[in-house]
């Protein structure tokens, strides 16, 4: 289907909460969802057989310098279409509901945003930190992420 | 047998299979909980070799990763570059001469050969042969031979750029490939032969954390691990890119020959049989390979326009994609990369419950993890 | 027999008349043992050397070079490396038992080596217990097994020193039911009456193991059953180096950790002695009489055939070895009590029906009958 197509469809379903399509200069297209509603439009595209989005391949967390951003890179297996969503988050406090139980690929992936960015995601069976040890302070990947200059009495 | 432990008081061990272990294919820490010698709860903690690389990305050109990427997956570094490569070429549209892209393959497939014979013998190794690891390390230095003759290097290459490749085919590089493909085809017989299908291996690994298709794709496990589960998915052959369309190979998937669809021996025998298929393209792209320039001309100062792409490979362990948004300067502004062995751990947790001790080497064996890519 | 030496001994040197009988009994046990021990040292060295070898040459590379001509003298190395270790101790294991353990596996591999029929009259002790002595101290291994386990304070070394434990109990079953067939046609425990049974036909067709089908069938289990006794691949998870990060030894260091690899290539040294002398007819020599030889020939002879056939299946384990993988805990469990041990048991039954029909004779027996 095309991202046009797909972007009619869930707008047809889930109305306000699918905020625009993002098309050029984005390979695959985006579609903006509101945060709350991520969960919804996930099983949707997941389950609705015109869509059949069944690998979640890629989530990831983006720092655009004014508000956070959780990125979904979706693919269908049967159907061979791919479509991407975003939803935009505000810098204080970002959080969203989890998507592991519609794929449960998306545990760890969502372990790393939260570890890296601070984003917190609601609902999650594990939400703790993967990458860096459980004390470290601070989420590195934000853009502007100080580093400390001690970390348990050793200097960095 | 249960009810009657059920009546005794035990207490479960909680031991650590520590970051320094023979068999976790790196720094992988499980702490395992178990109850004698089966498990019952098995979490693996990573990060152990965290380098961010993620962060560095934003700091770097895009010419300046490319060294980076090549310690993501050293086992298959050829197939990391050039994942790189492919993703900033989408981006920029920049068009890569006939000959780069078929240049850019064989390395590919030579490196997934070498990387699929580590992981055969290591994974022998891990059941207790130890005797096919040494084969497995004789072939792969013929391979490195062949690799050190092309860039210089053995390990990490820097071979591929954005763009092309760095330098031309050395003299007599495309006859010894052939020499060597036919010095190492029968050789997959003769592992076949040795430890395939010895009784002890097959019944250290038949039924052994079977996975059914559906949760694998659930699960996000691809490429080897997703074909050994019955799912024919390759994206050379799904969603081709580069050459791969003009070349002709069958898809390698797991058909449970000595126990259930999707248990460890048949991800086993995907790669061996992925290897038999990486000859056969190999002996295409060898005929294929025309003449021309190896390197597209891109600028010195590199700056793509802005927009956000993502692209995804074929590496030996599954799929790595790249998630690039760029805002037109000469850094990258973010830099996503999904590696197949970070989304394949998802499902180690599930999938070791009940399992003794002995078989949580086999099964982390079988995925082929490689921790650089896990901890980036 | 000791006795017998001494007054030998005081009949070829006059001179030593004057000393006690005892004393003299006494040296010749201490001179005879200490021979026996340096022997066993020598062959443990070597045998180390010669797996290193036998593991390159089957993987395809060349093994220890350097040290000696063709790497001979590797295992003085090794040795003198080993000896001139730290010697650490883990901070809060259980020190004595910790220092005891690997005495006691030690022992329990070498105190074997005693009755060990080498040649015609070429053994230190020969006890009319002597498979059943045999069988006996090398359990003192499991004691000294569990005690590396126990007292180092690792869960890694406990769980080794338990799979061993478990291992290597379950398995004495079938082994010592494989063993008994040859007690039972020579009609003694004794090793040397036992290699004496196979005497005659050809020197070769008197062996047990061409005696009757069952004996035939007890070789092979005995062979393997006393595989899993000495922790050798396939069965070698206790020391699983790549799952349990070596199993009960993993803590020790230096010349106590020396004691362990060392038992183990003794205890295989004593398993292959053991199946040559019961089944593959000891130190008798194939188409030759080596009792009708003059005394020190027919030592010297009867000596090298059977180190020769030792050490062949001694080569035969370390062959194994590189070849096949290691066996999980359950399925080896499993090979134990629900095929060897109903194996071994009904083989048994079978070799005492056969000497009961046919009255002790084995088949070569039967077909040289024939010919008159």
């Amino acid at each position: 289907m095309e991202p046009k197509a797909i972007f009619e469809a869930v707008k047809a379903k889930f109305g306000d909460a699918v905020v625009e399509l993002q098309e050029e200069g984005f390979r695959p297209a985006f579609l903006v969802v509101s945060p709350e509603s991520v969960r919804e439009v996930s099983l949707f595209l997941r389950d609705d057989p015109a869509m059949k989005f069944d690998s979640l391949m890629c989530l990831s967390g983006v720092d655009y310098k004014d508000r956070f951003a959780v990125v979904y890179h979706l693919y269908s297996l049967t159907i061979g279409h791919q479509i991407g969503v975003k939803a935009y988050l505000p810098r204080e406090a970002p959080s969203l509901p989890s998507v592991d139980g519609v794929w449960p690929a998306a545990n760890f992936q969502e372990r790393e945003a939260y570890d890296l960015y601070g984003i917190v995601f609601e609902g999650s069976w594990d939400l703790r930190r993967i990458l860096l040890p459980e004390d470290w302070e601070g989420h590195p990947l934000r853009k502007d992420y100080k580093y400390p200059e001690f970390y348990h009495g050793i200097k960095v | 047998m249960k009810a009657h432990a059920e009546a005794l008081p035990t207490q479960e061990m909680l031991i650590n299979m520590g970051p320094q272990h023979p068999s976790t294919h790196g720094v992988l820490r499980v702490i395992l909980r178990t109850d004698g010698e089966v498990v019952v709860n098995a979490r693996p903690d990573m990060g152990y070799l965290h380098r961010a690389l993620e962060k560095i990305g934003e700091r770097v050109t895009y010419a300046q990763f490319m060294p980076f990427t090549d310690r993501l997956d050293y086992l298959a570094s050829m197939n990391c570059n050039a994942a790189w490569a492919w993703t900033v070429e989408k981006l920029a549209g920049i068009e890569v001469p006939e000959r780069a892209e078929y240049i850019r393959v064989i390395v590919c497939e030579l490196n997934r050969i070498s990387s699929h014979l580590i992981a055969f013998g290591s994974f022998t190794a891990d059941m207790g042969a130890f005797t096919p690891f040494l084969y497995a390390i004789r072939e792969r230095e013929r391979v490195n031979d062949l690799f050190e003759d092309i860039c210089g290097n053995r390990l990490t290459y820097n071979y591929v750029r954005i763009g092309g490749v760095s330098a031309d085919l050395p003299d007599r590089f495309l006859e010894k490939t052939k020499e060597f493909l036919d010095y190492f085809e029968p050789k997959i017989p003769e592992y076949n032969n040795l430890i395939s299908y010895n009784k002890i291996f097959v019944h250290r690994l038949a039924n052994v954390a079977a996975i059914s298709g559906g949760e694998a794709v659930a699960y996000g496990l691809t490429g080897p691990n997703l074909r050994g589960s019955g799912v024919s998915f390759d994206l050379r052959r799904n969603e081709p890119y580069s050459v791969y369309p003009k070349l002709d190979f069958d898809v390698c998937v797991g058909t449970g020959e000595r126990g259930t669809v999707g248990d460890c021996f048949d991800r086993y025998m995907v790669r061996i049989n992925e290897m038999r298929e990486s000859v056969k393209i190999l002996r295409q792209a060898i005929a294929q390979t025309p003449d021309g320039p190896v390197m597209a001309k891109v600028p010195r100062v590199f700056k793509p326009p802005a927009g956000e792409v993502y692209f995804r490979a074929e590496n030996p362990r599954g799929e790595t994609g790249i998630y690039l948004i760029s805002d037109g300067t000469v850094n990258p502004y973010r830099l996503k990369i999904r590696a197949p062995s970070f989304v394949t751990m998802n499902i180690f947790e599930k999938v070791t419950k009940g399992l003794m001790i002995a078989d949580i080497v086999a099964v982390i064996g079988s995925f082929d993890i490689i921790l650089p890519e896990i901890d980036r | 027999m000791m006795e017998s030496l001494a007054i030998s001994l005081v009949h070829a040197v006059p001179a030593l008349s004057g000393v006690p009988l005892w004393t003299l009994t006494l040296l010749v046990m201490v001179v005879v043992a200490a021979v026996v021990l340096t022997f066993a040292l020598l062959y443990a060295g070597l045998a180390t050397y010669v797996e290193r070898k036998v593991a390159g040459d089957i993987q395809a590379r060349i093994g220890p070079n350097r040290v000696g001509p063709v790497g001979l003298l590797q295992f003085l190395a090794d040795g003198i490396k080993l000896l001139l270790k730290e010697d650490i101790i883990p901070a809060q294991a259980d020190r004595f038992l910790f220092a005891l353990a690997p005495y006691l596996v030690f022992i329990g591999s070498f105190a074997a080596f005693v009755v060990i029929p080498f040649g015609v009259g070429l053994i230190a002790s020969d006890l009319n217990i002597g498979v059943y002595y045999v069988m006996a101290i090398s359990s003192l291994v499991v004691v000294g097994v569990m005690l590396a386990g126990w007292s180092s304070n690792n869960k890694w070394a406990l769980l080794g020193g338990m799979r061993a434990a478990a291992q290597i109990v379950s398995y004495e079953v079938p082994v010592g039911m494989a063993i008994l067939p040859a007690v039972l046609i020579a009609g003694s425990l004794s090793l040397q009456d036992i290699v004496r049974s196979q005497a005659g036909f050809l020197g070769i067709f008197g062996w047990n193991l061409f005696h009757n089908p069952f004996t035939f069938a007890s070789f092979f289990l005995y062979y393997t059953a006393a595989l899993a006794e000495t922790n050798r691949t396939p069965f070698d998870i206790p020391e699983a180096e790549s799952e349990l990060v070596s199993g009960y030894h993993v803590e020790y260091s230096g010349i106590r950790f020396a004691f362990f690899f060392l038992a183990e290539y003794g205890d295989m040294f004593v398993v292959s002695a053991l199946a040559t002398a019961c089944f593959l007819g000891g130190w008798h020599v194939p188409f030759l009489s080596v009792e009708a030889l003059p005394a020190s020939w027919g030592n010297l002879f009867s000596l090298g055939v059977f180190l020769g056939k030792t050490l062949g299946l001694v080569l035969l384990m370390m062959w194994v070895r590189w070849t096949l993988p290691r066996l999980r805990v359950d399925q080896l469990m499993r090979m134990a009590w629900k095929y060897l041990v109903p194996l071994t048991f009904f083989n048994l039954l079978g070799v005492s029906l056969w000497l009961l029909l046919f009255r002790g004779k084995g088949i070569p027996a039967m077909i040289a009958s024939l010919f008159g």
